[in-house]
This record gives C-alpha cells, structure tokens and sequence, in this order.
C-alpha cells in the first residue's frame, strides 16, 4: 500500500460560483447535454442519484481499459496497479473526510450497507433486551429499518426524536431521550426527504455525555459540503458515491479503529481473512475485515476521481452557490398557486419538496417530466416524514451545484403549466 | 406523447368530481389496493345480489389517473353480472398492458380515456390498481392487493 498523499487545493474564496462557472462545469456532465421530450434536461432529482462527470466516468473506464486485476493478490503488474489505484483512492477519501487512518475507511456497496454493516457486527453483540436504539423522524428507511431488525433480534427499542412543522429535529427532547439504556444514536446528517441540515455536532456533544456512539448517515451531506469526521468527532459516518456524483454500488462507512478493532465481521469470505483453517480462522487487520470479497475496485477509483474533481472545485463555492439556488428556487415557486413547502428548515441544502392543492405528487412529476425537468415524486422512502406531514407523497426538486437559477424557474413555470390542466 | 393524451377530459372530470366515492355500509364484498411506490390507496366497496353487481363504491387517494381510472370503473361495472365485471376486467387489462398500435377500444365506452395510460409505462399501475382490486373483490380475496 503505497498510497500518495493527494492534497487537495485548500479553497478560501466562499464566493459561490459565477454563472460562466457553472457553464462551464455544465460541460464536464455529458448527460447534462440530453434533451428529454423535446426540452434541454433539468435534472433536479440530483438527492436520489446525482449524475457524474466525465472525470469519473473516464476514471473507471481508464481502470478497466489499462489496469483491471484483482486486488492484494497476485505479485503481478496488473494486480500491483490494481491495488494501488484501489488504495489510493482509499487515501484520497480519507483526506476528503479527515478521519485519522486509513484503517478507518471501508468501502463498502453504499450508505445501506454501511448502517447494517453497523447494526448487525458492532450493536448486535453488545445489545440487550429493553436497550435503546436512537432515531428521528425525519430518517430515510435505510436509517431506521436496520435498527428494527437488530430490535427485532435482541429485544432492544427504537426511541424516535420528534421533529417541528419547519421539519427541524426538536433538540430537548433529544435530550430526554437519552439514558443510560441508550446504545447508539443514529440520526441523518442531511434529510434527504426534507433537506434539512441536523445539528449532529451538538447530538454528538449530547450522546458522548452519556457515553453512547454516535451514528452519522451522510448520503445526504457528501455532495454539498466539506465534512471532517476528526472534528464532528462521530464514532461512525456512512455515505455513497452515486449521490455524491460517483458511480453506483460504492460507498464508505468511516469508523473510529478502536470501536472497528473490537466489531466481529460482518460478511466472512476472501480478502477479510489472514489464515483459514477447518478449526479456525484468522481475520485480516482493518479495513481489509470487513472487506470480504473482491470489492467493487473500479467503484473504489471512480470514488476518487470524485473527490478530486469536487475539491478541484471547492466544497465551500458549492455549499455557497447552492445557497443561492435555494434561495431563488423557493421565490419562484412560492409563486406558483396552490402550493405547500414540505421541510421549511433554517438550515437546509437546496432541496425543495412540496405539494400542490389538487394534484397530485405523481401528476406534478410526469407533467414536469413533459418539459425536460426531472423531479422525484413519493415518499422519498421517508414515510415517517410523510406522515408527520399528513402527506402520501411530496414532489421533490433537489439541486447540485450544476443546475441553474434558470431550471429552477422552468420548474415554477411547469407547475403552472400543470394547475392549467387540474383547471 | 401528448399530455392531452393522458389527462383527457374525462379523467380531469373524474379526477375532479369521482362518482360513487364513499363508503358502502352493506358491502358484501370488499378489497383494499395499494401503490407502495407512490403511496396510492383505495378501498372498494360492491353489493352483489343474485351475481349483479347492484352497487358499488369507493375510497382512497391518489394521483389523478387513478382517482378518475376508479371512478370510471365504478360507473361502468354498476348493474353488471359478475362475469360481465370479469370480462371488463379483462379488456382493461388488455387494454393497458399490450402494446398494439391502435387498440380495440369498441365497447369500451367511456373507459376508452384510459387508452392514452399505455403511453406513459410508468403510469400504467396507476390506472390498473382498482381494477386488480375489483378482481380480488369479486374473488372474495380479503387480502390487499399491491401493485409491487
């Protein structure tokens, strides 16, 4: 493992991105340049999966064109490659993130699994019957279910933190929650439902009061803003590559080493072991224990370019532009009749879900799907949130960095469009 | 594709003002259906006396081709033989699912606003989970239908 130290450029301008900026990022996202039913897309279904730049599709098919093997195997060249480029983009994460070493990065298929992977090696051998699981609201059902079914097996509770109209965590009774029974707090970083950002430093701060880890799912974050897993402190930090403009079936599960190093496997097979014999086996060191298997080593790279190509541009530019979209997106369609935000948070990353007085969720997204635009209709896989709401489904518009003022105003004039037709 | 297409007339009507919308205190039979993916739902509700179908109703919520697709089957089955139903049944399925260029949509009468659904794939559960639910209905299948 010889993995170079890739720095990444340190960014201070927080000025946001020029709209010749975004023109010319526009052009790295070949799938950008497709028009759908006779309009230029607009794809604002950006929290379900992004789309990825030519850098990260080049990335990958460079990989298999010129050095595709398996990886820590064969002495030769190929293989040799192969781990290095798999490795180093093992580094080029965990600088991304902050974390301390190496061996606290696993790559892993995406945020679902990260969460079981959690659930089931590090909280399963510890839980006891009326132990606590920690929880909100607003979670995606990859954040709630994995903690049912280790419930389930243990006969340990879900605790939910409840959550304001505004669709903010509310943080006393957070606070309440909390007891000597509690064995995780698992709670999103970004609502991918909602778009709210959650206060996970202070439910950090809260949890190691009472010395109970802390799990952050980042799906949600990654693509938006610079995160440092060192400074939030959070014993586990989960994310994916294909909503963070990477490929699809990578992801990342961040762990402190001393919780990994004490965690059983969570899958037994190659590649996670040192010695196997019929009476026993011994595990390989971290990560490579809970890599069992050939890992999706072109994912692993496409990752990498990733990272390169969104710190080339600079978290802080993005996090800034992304404000403005926001901020545009909300005006233009607080203009529209009949319309109802969902998730009004003070904190939020450009997500806007809403609903329209007399139609429906899924009449909005193929009547907006007419004009090119691409939005999410549904539940978003939050139906919890949807409840809290008295909603079956919300229409969704979720933006990156390189979507426009200009889309956001075609997506108000498409849902004026579609109340002609509701007339 | 034209939305027109799709959100005709009719289904806007129905959509709109669905007929035959509300609970049935005597059914004799009933069935629940639902569109995990878009959270669509409805219950049916028939009164069937000598194998006519003498009334029938519904609720639920749901996008508008599935409000207007419920709506027009209630109209359309009401007063019909079981089987009468079934055949219907059949000819909406048809209907939605194959792919011929022009379908046969004689006797059809006003359900025939649902042909433009087969234009729109991601759609087609939308038009086609009440008349699953009629199905298993007059199956006397008390479990909910889903589309998934």
């Amino acid at each position: 493992m010889s993995a170079p130290q890739v720095a990444a450029p340190v960014q201070t301008d927080t000025a946001g991105l020029a709209p010749e900026d975004i023109a010319r990022l526009r052009q790295d996202f070949p799938i950008l340049k497709r028009t759908i039913n006779g309009y230029p897309l607009a794809y604002l279904d950006n929290a379900a999966s992004a789309q990825r730049p030519a850098a990260v599709i080049d990335a990958v098919a460079d990989f298999y064109r010129k050095h595709h093997a398996n990886v820590h195997r064969g002495v030769h060249t190929l293989s040799q490659e192969a781990t290095s480029a798999y490795e180093s983009a093992r580094e080029k994460i965990r600088n991304h993130v902050n974390a301390a070493s190496l061996t606290e990065i696993i790559f892993v298929r995406g945020t679902t699994e990260a969460i079981n992977l959690v659930a089931q090696s590090y909280l399963r051998p510890l839980l006891k019957k009326d132990d606590e699981i920690i929880v909100s609201r607003m979670e995606h059902h990859s954040n709630i279910v994995p903690w049912q079914l280790v419930s389930q097996q243990t006969g340990a509770r879900l605790r939910v933190i409840p959550i304001n109209e505004r669709g903010e965590l509310l943080m006393e009774e957070f606070e309440k929650l909390l007891n000597d029974r509690t064995r995780i707090v698992a709670v999103g970083h970004v609502s991918n439902a909602l778009g709210t950002i959650n206060p996970v430093a202070k439910i950090i701060e809260l949890a190691h009061g009472w010395e109970v880890p802390v799990l952050i799912d980042g799906a949600q974050a990654l693509p938006h803003m610079a995160i440092d897993v060192g400074r939030l402190d959070c014993d586990f930090y989960a994310f994916s590559g294909h909503k963070m403009f990477g490929p699809t079936g990578i992801g990342v599960l961040y762990g402190k080493s001393a919780l990994l190093e004490a965690m059983p496997p969570y899958q037994g097979g190659g590649e996670m072991i040192l010695k196997v014999t019929f009476d026993s086996t011994e595990y390989n060191q971290l990560p490579f224990k809970f890599e069992a298997g050939t890992p999706n080593i072109a994912g692993a790279v496409g990752l990498g370019a990733t990272v390169d190509y969104l710190n080339n541009i600079g978290l802080d530019r993005i996090r800034a532009y992304e404000h403005e979209l926001l901020d545009h997106a909300v005006a233009a369609l607080e203009e529209v009749p009949g319309i109802r935000f969902i998730g009004t948070a003070a904190e939020k990353t450009a997500v806007v879900a809403f609903v329209m007085k007399d139609i429906h969720a899924h009449d909005i997204g193929t009547i907006v799907d007419h004009r090119g635009i691409a939005v999410r209709t549904g539940h978003h896989c939050a139906m919890p949130v949807m409840d809290f709401f008295g909603v079956p489904a919300t229409a969704r518009a979720s933006f990156a960095f390189y979507n426009t003022i200009e889309e956001a105003d075609r997506l108000a004039d498409a849902l004026r469009y579609a109340t002609e037709f509701f007339r | 594709m034209d939305l027109k297409d799709l959100y005709r007339d009719v289904i806007v009507d129905h959509n709109r003002s669905p007929r035959n919308f509300r609970k049935l205190a005597d059914a004799s039979h009933s069935a629940e259906g639902f569109n995990p993916l878009c959270g669509d739902k409805l219950k049916l509700f028939l009164h069937v006396t000598d194998d006519v179908i003498d009334d029938i109703s519904f609720e639920g919520t749901g996008c508008a081709i599935s409000v207007a697709s419920a709506s027009l089957m209630t109209e359309s089955v009401k007063g019909k033989s079981v089987d009468a139903a079934r055949e219907v049944f059949e000819d909406m399925h048809q209907l939605l699912t194959t792919n011929d260029a022009e379908p046969d949509i004689t006797g059809l009468g006003k359900l025939a606003a649902l042909s433009g659904v087969r234009n729109f794939p991601t759609r087609v559960k939308c038009a086609s989970l009440c008349w699953h639910t009629l199905n298993a209905a007059l199956s006397d299948e008390s479990a909910s239908v889903t589309t998934e």
